[in-house]
Formats: C-alpha cells, structure tokens, sequence
C-alpha cells in the first residue's frame, strides 16, 4: 500500500504541476477562439511572459512584480494580435505565428543583452519564485490513512499559479455561460453578424476576447519560469502552446473537458519524468528518454487525428468581421 | 385613410450613393402605424439600401428621417433599437448553435448576469406566442429549426426589443406557401396592434394580399405611392419596370429537334442526405428551353448538381444523345458537349480572387490552345482569349486582367456564358443566369439564351424567377417537393395555374 503511494503520489502531484501552464493556456486560446480570433500565438505569448516574469524576478527579487510583468508582456503581444485581426482584418494564423517566432527571437536576444548567460536568466531563490504553499493543518490531514497522503501529497503543496488555472476553469464557464459578456463573447465566434445586428460592438468584444488571452498566456508563462522552474532559458516553453492548442480542440472549446483534457496530457508528462531511467522490464536497458519525452506530442498527433473530424470550431473563428454592404 | 398621428416613420428626400451609383435618389417615403407598407421595385431599385438607412447600417448622403414626428439621427442598429426600428433579415441574423431564448435575449440580456433576463425572456416568449401566435419552443437550438421558424425567432427577437416599426426583407423568399400564409397571418395580427411594418419585396401577389399602402422604388427614385386597394398587380407590374411586363416577349412557338437529354427516375439526396429529387423524369429536345419552375429549395439545385455532374444521383439514369452519362463527372460531361452554367455564379462559376482572364478557362484549362512547351499555360494566350470572349460578349470592362470579383454581377455572368458556349455543346444547363443581375444584363443574357436555342441548341434553365421561366421556356415543368408537378406549353402559360403548381396547391 505504502509502495504504491509512493509512486503514485508524485506523479499525480506532478501532473497537476505540469497540468497548470496548459490549463491557462488552453483556457486562454478559448477566450480568443470563443470571439471569433483564432490563437496559434499561445505559444509565443507564454515564452515571452516566462522571459519577463524571470527577468523582472531576477532584477526586483519579486515573482509578484515577476507575474505583473508577464502579464504586461503577454498582454502586449495580445494587442498586437487583436490590432492586426481585428482592426485591421489580417490573417489571424499568420499575425499568430508572427508573434511566436517574435517571442522566441526577442526573449533569447533580450536575455543574451542584459543578462550574458548565453540566454538564460540567473537562477531565481527565495521570494523571487512562487514557492509551495502547503496544505492548511497538513499535519492533521496526514494522519488520516490514505486519503490524508493523497491530499497533503497531491493537492497540496504547489505554488500560487497552480491553484489560479485550476479555480479559473469553473470561473471561465461561469463567465462564458453563465453572464451577459460570455453570451456576447460566445455569439461574436459564431455569427458576429447577429451580434452587430443586435446594436453591439464586435471589434470590442474581440479584443476583449484576445486580451484575456494575453492575460491568461502572462499567468501561464510566470507558472513556468517562477513557480515551476527557477529560470528562464530559451525556448523553455517547449511547444506547450500548441498542446494547450490540441487540448482546447479536443475538449471542443468548452472549459471543463479542457481541463480533463490537460489533465490527460499533464498525466503523460508526469509518467515520461517518472519513467526517466527506469529499465524495461526484461531487457535490462532503460527507457529511451527521448521516446518518453516525444508521447505528449505523439498523443497530440493522435488525438488531432481522431477528433478534429468531430469537434466543431467556433464558426466565425478565423474570419475577420467585414459589416455587410 | 387619414390619421391624426404623425407617422411612424418618414423619410424625406434621402440621397445615397455609392461611388458613381446613386442607389437612392431624394427618396421619400410615410409609413403609418397600424398599417402594412408594401415597399416594391426590382433588384438594384434601392430598397435594401433605403431600409439599411432606416436601420443605421449606413448613413444617407442627405436628406431627414423623423420617427412620430420628431427628426432623429439615426447612426448604427443601436440607434434605430433605442427608436423601435427593427429590422428581419432576408439572410437571417441569428447564431445557430445558441437555443432560442439565448437568441433573442443577445444584445437585451438585462443585466450582466443571465439568469434574472432569460426568465424574463421566457416569459415575454410565451405572452407573445399567445399573442400573436409565434410559438417556438424557447429551448431548440436555432440550427435544429426549419426556416419558417427561424424567421418566427427573428421577429420575436425584434418584438423582445419592443419594435414599433418592423422591417421586413424579402421575407418570403425562403419560405413555403404554408409557412407565408402563417407569415402573413402574424403580420397582420401585430398591424392589429399598432405596429407599423414595411415589407420589401418584389412578389407582386404578397403585396396584393397582405399590404395596406404600396411604394414602388424604380432606379434608386420613388416613383408612386398606391392605397392597396386602389391598385392592381397589372398597374404596380408597370410602375416596377417602366413599361408593360414581359408578355409581349415570350417566346414563339419552336419546332423542336430530336430528343438529345434524357432524365429517367432521378432522386438525389443532399449533403444532408434528404431526398430533394424524388423521382423527376424529364427531355430535353434540340432546339427548345425548358424550363423548370418552382420556389427555391423543392430540389431544383439538387436536380441541376445531379445532371451536371456535381453530384452523385442516389438512382436513376441521364442519357445523352441516348448514351447513359450518369454519375459522370462535370469534365467528362463537358466534353461530351454538355455544359453548365451554375446556380451560384461566385461558389461555382467562377472563382472571385482570381483574374477574369483566369476564370474565363477553368474548366478548359488544359485546351491545347493556350499550352506552351512543357505543358505550362501561355499566360499570353489565355489573355488574348479572354479578351476575345469580352469584346464578342459585351463584357465590360473589357480588362482580362482585372479580377473577377470586381465585375458586376450581369458582366460575371456574361462571361460564365461565353466561356461556357464557346465550345458550342449541344446541351447548356443554366441554374438561375440572371440572380443579381442588373435589369440591362437581364436583357442581354436572356437575349444570348434566345440566340443559342434559335441555333438549334438546347438549354434546361432552372430559375425561381417566374419572368425569367415565361420570358423563356418553350415548355415549363414545375417542380415541387422533389417531383414534377406539372407540364405547361410556354408561350401561353396560365400564370395563375404555374402560380398553383409551385405552390403545391394543384395537380
């Protein structure tokens, strides 16, 4: 029983660390898609709010003024992104991709500039990252059997950003279904020109769309360099922004599934870093690291194949409004 | 009829032009409330631009628009909402995976939580069901509902948003017979209740049957105001085009060829796989236009797909010249001298983003004529061709460089047409030639369709403009629900009969 817990505890507890970035990720391409914008620049929003929210960590010794700083960051690569689909009707993929390539150029060079450690950040301690907060009266908890060890182990002890993705998706289907901004919202993605018709703006509730995207991918990327790393490296973000990309198809733009879905994809992570030099059974030699490290994005691949075909976009998503006649 | 009361809406002197096209012309206009206003003319006369006014789309060059009297500037859907102007849209403005009550609710939600105005919504829905006989059940999703219902949310939608005055496009376009007369049942019961409504159309016997007052718009210009009673459908038919309707122009008798198309037992089912061609037989002989008539969406799109070689037949044969052509494909079927100019001219007729000189190949791309070594394409040759096709067909302008989404609707077509009769097939399918076309390209085209049967060729038109079908067809089939209804000699069509035959209202 005991062996058992221990194994599993610190995968779980590891996919729901690992779980946090996508979730915000995958919540925020659904702000975005849901207004009718399509987001491919998760990724590239991500990099740079990790870049910043490390390098203001590094610099202010705050990862509170750290994820203000990812916020703002991504919050601005967000406005590029509304500015060009919206305003300017641009083609929403190739203004995403833009960003990305953006992001990874201008993170890498600024780090190189001002910090000369081939890229990277210094190494953050202390109040420069979001430590573990642990469970309230752990110590009681713990003594329950079992399900003390899976709560104190699993749900408790992660750092601040892990309990914002979770308590955001039920807040994000609260807003999209439940309030009349998320009817709006939701509408937009589908036919704006209903919305237009029924006397509301939809430039505004695209870019309100988009910006919460920014909002969600600058929590997402200090999640990453601050809470779940200790610095900021190049490229950290390692394609996570596509996988929250799949996962919101997956989970057909609807939050909850999206957090099943992460959680699904978390799961892996969390076996493929369990997995790491363990020796297959019978052969002697151990798991080849990369072949663990590529099942996400061969599940991707997968899953994409299988569901794409199933999930419904949002109908308007990736079509600039143009007001008829 | 006089009423004290300043009138719901009037529009005076309301000039819009766009580019060097004056859609309207100091345009005046008095809808009164408790009454229907019949709003008339042909396309292109200025009636959707003259409403897209009154609804804030745009803004009029010059010119007023007072609402019970008081002047009002009335900038976007907002705007004219605040007045009570509401707006049905020929193409609906609704969104489709929402249900019911989400769809009427948007944009008058009542708070920024949902709950306290979609109870709200529900019971304003069932005050008005029973009021004005509107039932939809609040829960459908919108995507699930036929089309009549749709309409229904979208003027309860309006009457949520407290509409005085209520516009309605084309309204029955879409509609069938049945679903019109509910329409029209509705539409009088909130006359009944004070509402001003304006109805566009361009279905003379609509506005015969529901309107109070007629305006005739002609050229962007208002050109007479008619109490309904005092006027007929004959007297209305002139004043929409200027002159005495087509009577004069229907065909003369021909004297058909041999057999050459022949269609046995087609049924053919949509993407959605609903039988919309139920069995229609028909031939087709050289030298004659059949026509076949019926309102839009009782399987004459799918009946064209199928004989073009659009789209697969579930069973039946199509024979040409004798020989079984069936479930060929639209290339094969070209070269064995069948052509076709399809329904819709931007999906498939030609391709928008591209030059005309390029749209006015495909389908022939691969003619030896304009290949180079290697088999590349002479850009050259096909200019030259392209330029050929528009100087011979009246296109204009004649620029094979230009691309094709900034031609007019009736110069599109024109080279739809030219490209397709260039190779002199013996059979042309034509699906609606002349749908947005101006009254001068109506003309030409319709003029080309004579020449091409009068040189012994034959043509199958499929249109929902009855003029079209009786300007036309040497004989007439009328197509309801999937099957042929009914068979009329062209020349003396009984307008009446065809009018009942589409409707389904005779055998």
């Amino acid at each position: 029983m005991e062996a058992t817990l221990d194994l599993v505890v610190p995968i779980l507890a590891a996919t729901l660390r690992v779980a946090a970035p996508l979730i915000l990720a995958a919540l925020a391409g659904l702000f975005a898609e849901r207004s009718g914008v399509v987001d491919v620049g998760l990724e590239g929003k991500m990099l740079f709010a990790a870049f910043a929210a490390a390098a203001t960590a590094a610099v202010t010794g705050s990862a509170w003024a750290g994820l203000g700083a990812a916020i703002l960051a991504s919050s601005a690569l967000a406005l590029i992104h509304a500015f060009a689909c919206v305003t300017l009707r641009g083609s929403q993929v190739v203004s995403g991709m833009a960003i990305n390539v953006l992001a990874a150029g201008l993170s890498a060079t600024l780090a190189l500039a001002w910090f000369r450690q081939g890229g990277q950040t210094p190494p953050l301690t202390g109040a420069a990252r979001f430590a573990p907060i642990p469970l309230p009266g752990a110590e009681w908890i713990a003594e329950v059997p079992l399900l003390g060890r899976l709560l104190v182990g699993v749900v408790g002890g992660h750092a601040m950003p892990v309990y914002v993705a979770f308590a955001l998706v039920p807040l994000a289907a609260f807003v999209l279904w439940r309030t009349r901004f998320g009817l709006r919202l939701r509408a937009c993605g589908e036919n704006p020109g209903a919305v237009d018709a029924a006397g509301v703006s939809v430039a505004r509730l695209r870019y309100a769309g988009v910006l919460i995207a920014g909002v969600l991918c600058g929590i997402a990327g200090a999640a990453i360099s601050t809470a779940q790393g200790a610095q900021f490296s190049p490229e950290m973000t390692a394609g996570r922004g596509f996988i929250a990309l799949a996962a919101l198809i997956v989970a057909n733009w609807k939050p909850w599934p999206v957090l099943w879905t992460c959680l699904g994809f978390g799961l892996l992570d969390a076996v493929a870093i369990r997995l790491q030099g363990v020796p297959v059974p019978g052969l002697g030699v151990p798991f080849p690291v990369q072949a663990i490290q590529a099942l996400p994005y061969v599940l991707t691949v997968i899953l994409l194949a299988g569901f794409v075909g199933r999930a419904t976009a949002p109908r308007a998503a990736g079509v600039p409004y143009v007001k008829e006649r | 009829m006089t009423s004290a009361a300043p009138p719901a809406i009037e529009c005076r002197g309301i000039t819009k032009r766009f580019g060097h096209v004056l859609a309207n012309d100091a345009v005046d206009l008095v809808v009164h409330r408790g009454s229907i206003h019949g709003v008339i003319g042909e396309n292109g006369a200025g009636k959707s631009t003259l409403m897209a006014i009154l609804h804030g789309f745009y803004p009029a060059d010059s010119g007023e628009i007072l609402v019970d009297g008081r002047k009002v500037s009335i900038d976007d859907s907002a705007d004219a909402a605040r007045l009570g102007i509401e707006m049905v849209h020929q193409h609906f403005m609704l969104v489709e995976p929402f249900r019911v009550v989400e769809n009427v609710m948007l944009g008058a939600e009542g708070g920024a939580l949902l709950k306290h105005g979609e109870a709200e919504a529900r019971a304003a829905l069932k005050r008005l069901a029973e009021e004005y006989g509107l039932a939809v059940d609040p829960d459908a999703r919108v995507e699930d509902l036929p089309v009549g219902a749709r309409q229904r949310v979208e003027i309860l939608k309006a009457l949520y948003r407290g509409a005085e005055v209520l516009i309605l496009d084309e309204p029955t376009g879409v509609l069938t017979p049945q679903e019109a007369d509910d329409l029209f049942r509705v539409l009088r019961a909130l006359r009944d209740e004070g509402k001003a409504i304006i109805l566009i159309t361009h279905k003379l016997r609509e506005v015969m049957a529901v309107t109070d007052r007629v305006s005739v718009m002609r050229g962007g210009k208002m050109v007479a105001h008619r109490e309904t009673s005092e006027t007929s459908a004959a007297e209305l038919g002139e004043l929409m085009i200027g002159r005495r309707p087509a009577a004069a122009q229907r065909p003369a008798p021909s004297a058909p060829g041999p057999e050459i198309l022949a269609v046995e037992d087609l049924r053919v089912r949509d993407n959605a796989g609903v039988e919309r061609v139920r069995g229609v037989s028909l031939a087709l002989h050289a030298g004659e236009i059949l026509g076949i008539a019926g309102v839009a969406g009782n399987g004459q799109t799918e009946l064209l797909e199928a004989v073009s070689g659009m789209r697969a037949p579930e069973s039946g044969t199509v024979r040409l010249r004798g020989e079984p052509i069936t479930g060929l494909d639209a290339a094969a079927l070209r070269r064995l001298g069948l052509a076709h100019v399809p329904e819709d001219r931007l999906r498939h007729g030609l391709i928008p983003e591209f030059e005309a000189c390029e749209s006015a190949i495909l389908g022939y791309h691969g003619d030896p004529a304009w290949r180079r070594f290697l088999g590349l394409v002479s850009g050259r040759k096909v200019e030259a061709h392209a330029a050929r096709l528009m100087r011979e067909n009246d296109v204009r302008p004649a620029l094979p460089r230009l691309r094709s989404s900034l031609f007019s609707g009736g110069n599109q077509q024109k080279l739809i047409l030219a490209r397709e009769m260039e190779r002199e097939p013996d059979v042309l399918l034509v699906g609606q030639p002349t749908r947005g076309v101006d009254i001068g390209g109506i003309e030409a085209i319709h003029e080309r369709l004579r020449g091409w049967r009068r040189a012994g060729k034959a043509v199958l038109l499929v249109s929902v403009e009855l003029d079209e079908i009786l300007a036309l067809s040497d004989r007439i089939l009328v197509i309801f629900d999937g099957r042929i209804v009914g068979e009329l000699p062209g020349g003396a069509a009984d307008e009446r009969r065809l009018g009942l035959l589409m409707a389904g209202a005779a055998a």
